[in-house]
């Protein structure tokens, strides 16, 4: 590990101030951050540690809202009787991730911003434009097959690990700021996020120094909503698929509407709308969610190793909807 | 991966961090080639070490501490608390496991300086005094161990997720999320896969937890 100086952040605003500093980075549960600097693919000079800021609330508005504070930890926020009541695809998404330790320790925001498990990423003897831009990519050609089949680019394949963020794409959260130039800002997630494009080193668009203060889920729509995770082995294990999947049906069983992201599967936490709008007025069943699976994989290109998500995730995404279908009938 | 990593953990905690702190003056006696020396730059310039208190088992403790410390290093090789294991140093295998204000979590994964303010208690200070955690006796009874190594972490482990059932945290096995969930065997396995035991004594770990779940309060 680098050599770095520390400081505890006392407010939110010494914490953005400290974030001028050359090389500085905020720390939260730095169960991401640390990991890496141990392998030194992170070599902060600086260190903030913000976990002490008052940023643990989970509070309702009165437009209907859930602000989660950045710091509330991944289990308090799938413990959280709101969360569990209007949110539960977000309760099991946070659950399925990572292991009961880790959640205890990771917080809301870092979840959000934590980095790919790319073997590559992490390997510093291999070539990663995400780690060091302009490199190369090792995994085109490479050992491929956890990586990204959607949203990829000839720079890189990495997917995005993290369970969280999928459900807070399908619930449509907003990421509160404070700090960078305008000072602070609400990003709604669907905007948060980059495709790798030729800069893939870049992730989210949150500028330096910028802290994530809060995530607001606007009251969650009709229909019954669940999280669904495919790993390599039952618990401890990130996602190969994952679908974070709404579905309202009306009387006649016709879908009324329809919320699908993936995990997994894209190199970023993947929303697929056009499999959501192509949902809507069909006839619930396995003809439109088979539907809805080619629709949301219509762009997706496998690199070799990664082939078997296409299909996979096709079948995820009919499994889930079939699953919500029968639990919506049932009452 | 783990392997290589156990030895630049330790070589940070001994060696390097020695270098650092001597800087060039180090470097210089020992022997080297001429044309190897001059090719050495100088040492980046240590920040210097931070004063902490840590509060473990009760007891307050004043360190100066590399800020690289992770917990888990100030207990092994700064505390002699030496009861907490280090299997992966990367938050993979649960064998550091420790529990922080009641909860537990990876020390491998903590740094030190973060922890200030905290309580937090290692397998050595579960029991009161000579009398064992009903966790431990539960798994001297169940004989939930073989080599051991895994053994500190699965406690304490289990003793954080006794509370965590308790104050209705669900899991991934947890049907309904918005229900109170209850111990079983598929629970705990589930709550429990963030300790891995590479002697896979698991049933009798299962079953001590089991056994001891109920009136857990540590
Ligand atoms: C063995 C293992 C298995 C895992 N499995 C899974 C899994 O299956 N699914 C899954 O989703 N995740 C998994 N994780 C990842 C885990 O969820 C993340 O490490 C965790 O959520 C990161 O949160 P943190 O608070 O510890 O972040 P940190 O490590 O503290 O920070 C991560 C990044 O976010 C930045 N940051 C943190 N907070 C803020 C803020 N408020 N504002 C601005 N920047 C901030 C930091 O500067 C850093 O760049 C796993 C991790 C490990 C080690
Ligand atoms: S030593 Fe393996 S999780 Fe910490
Ligand atoms: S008893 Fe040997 S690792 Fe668990």
């Amino acid at each position: 590990m680098k050599a770095f100086t520390f400081e505890r952040a006392t407010d939110v605003d010494a914490a953005v101030a400290s974030s001028a500093k050359p090389g500085a980075r905020f720390i939260a549960g730095g169960t991401n951050l640390l990991d890496l600097m141990k392998v030194e693919v992170e070599k902060p000079a600086h260190l903030i540690d913000i976990s002490r800021l008052p940023l643990r609330d989970i509070a309702e508005t009165p437009e209907g809202d859930l602000t989660v504070g950045a710091l509330v930890s991944n289990t308090d926020l799938a413990a959280h009787p709101k969360v569990r009541e209007r949110y539960p695809m977000l309760a099991r998404a946070v659950v399925n991730g990572a292991s009961a330790q880790l959640r205890n320790q990771a917080t809301t925001g870092g979840n959000l911003l934590q980095r790919t498990r790319c073997p590559y990423f992490y390997d510093v003897a291999k070539s990663c434009n995400k780690r060091t831009p302009g490199a190369g990519c090792s995994a085109l050609q490479g050992i491929n097959r956890m990586t990204a089949v959607l949203g990829g680019s000839d720079a890189c394949i990495a997917a995005h690990p993290s369970d969280m963020a999928v459900a807070l794409m399908a619930l449509e959260a907003t990421i509160e700021t404070k700090g960078g130039s305008k000072g602070g800002r609400k990003i709604a997630i669907a905007d948060f996020y980059r495709l790798p494009g030729d800069t893939p080193h870049r992730e989210t668009n949150l500028e330096p120094g910028e802290l994530i203060v809060s995530v607001a889920l606007p009251p969650p729509p009709a229909g019954q909503q669940t999280y669904r995770k495919v790993r390599d082995r039952a618990s401890y294990a990130f996602a190969l698929v994952s679908v974070a999947a709404i579905l309202d049906l009306d009387a006649d069983k016709r879908v009324r509407g329809a919320r699908l992201a993936l995990g997994g599967v894209g190199t970023m936490p993947w929303r697929a709308l056009d499999a959501e709008k192509g949902m809507v007025g069909a006839e619930a069943g396995d003809k439109a969610f088979a539907a809805a699976g080619a629709v949301a994989m219509a762009g997706a290109r496998g690199r070799g190793g990664n082939d078997f998500k296409i299909p996979l995730a096709k079948r995820v995404v009919a499994r889930t909807f079939a699953g919500l279908a029968t639990s919506i009938s049932k009452g | 991966m783990p392997q290589k990593h156990l030895l630049t953990r330790r070589l940070l905690g001994t060696t390097a961090v020695a270098t650092a702190m001597t800087g060039v003056a180090a470097r210089a006696q020992i022997p080297q080639p001429k044309d190897v020396q001059t090719a050495i730059a100088p040492a980046p310039s240590f920040p210097g070490n931070l004063d902490m208190n840590l509060d473990v088992n009760g007891r307050q403790h004043r360190l100066s501490l590399d800020p690289r410390t992770t917990l888990l290093d100030a207990l092994r090789d700064h505390l002699g608390l030496t009861g907490t294991k280090k299997g992966c140093d990367h938050g993979q295998c649960g064998a550091c496991t420790v529990l922080i204000n009641g909860v537990r979590m990876n020390s491998c994964l903590s740094l030190a300086a973060s922890r200030e303010g905290d309580k937090i208690v290692t397998i050595e200070g579960l029991a009161d005094g000579e009398k064992l955690h009903p966790m431990q006796t539960s798994f001297v009874h169940a004989d939930a161990f073989q080599c051991g190594f895994c053994t500190p972490g699965q406690i304490c482990s289990a003793v954080g997720m006794a509370n965590e059932l308790k104050r209705g945290v669900p899991s991934a096995v947890t049907i309904d999320v918005a229900a109170a969930p209850t111990a079983s065997v598929d629970e705990v396995r589930e709550r429990m896969s963030g300790n891995i035991c590479r002697c896979s004594a698991y049933p009798n770990i299962v079953a001590a937890i089991l056994a001891a779940t109920e009136g857990v309060t540590k």
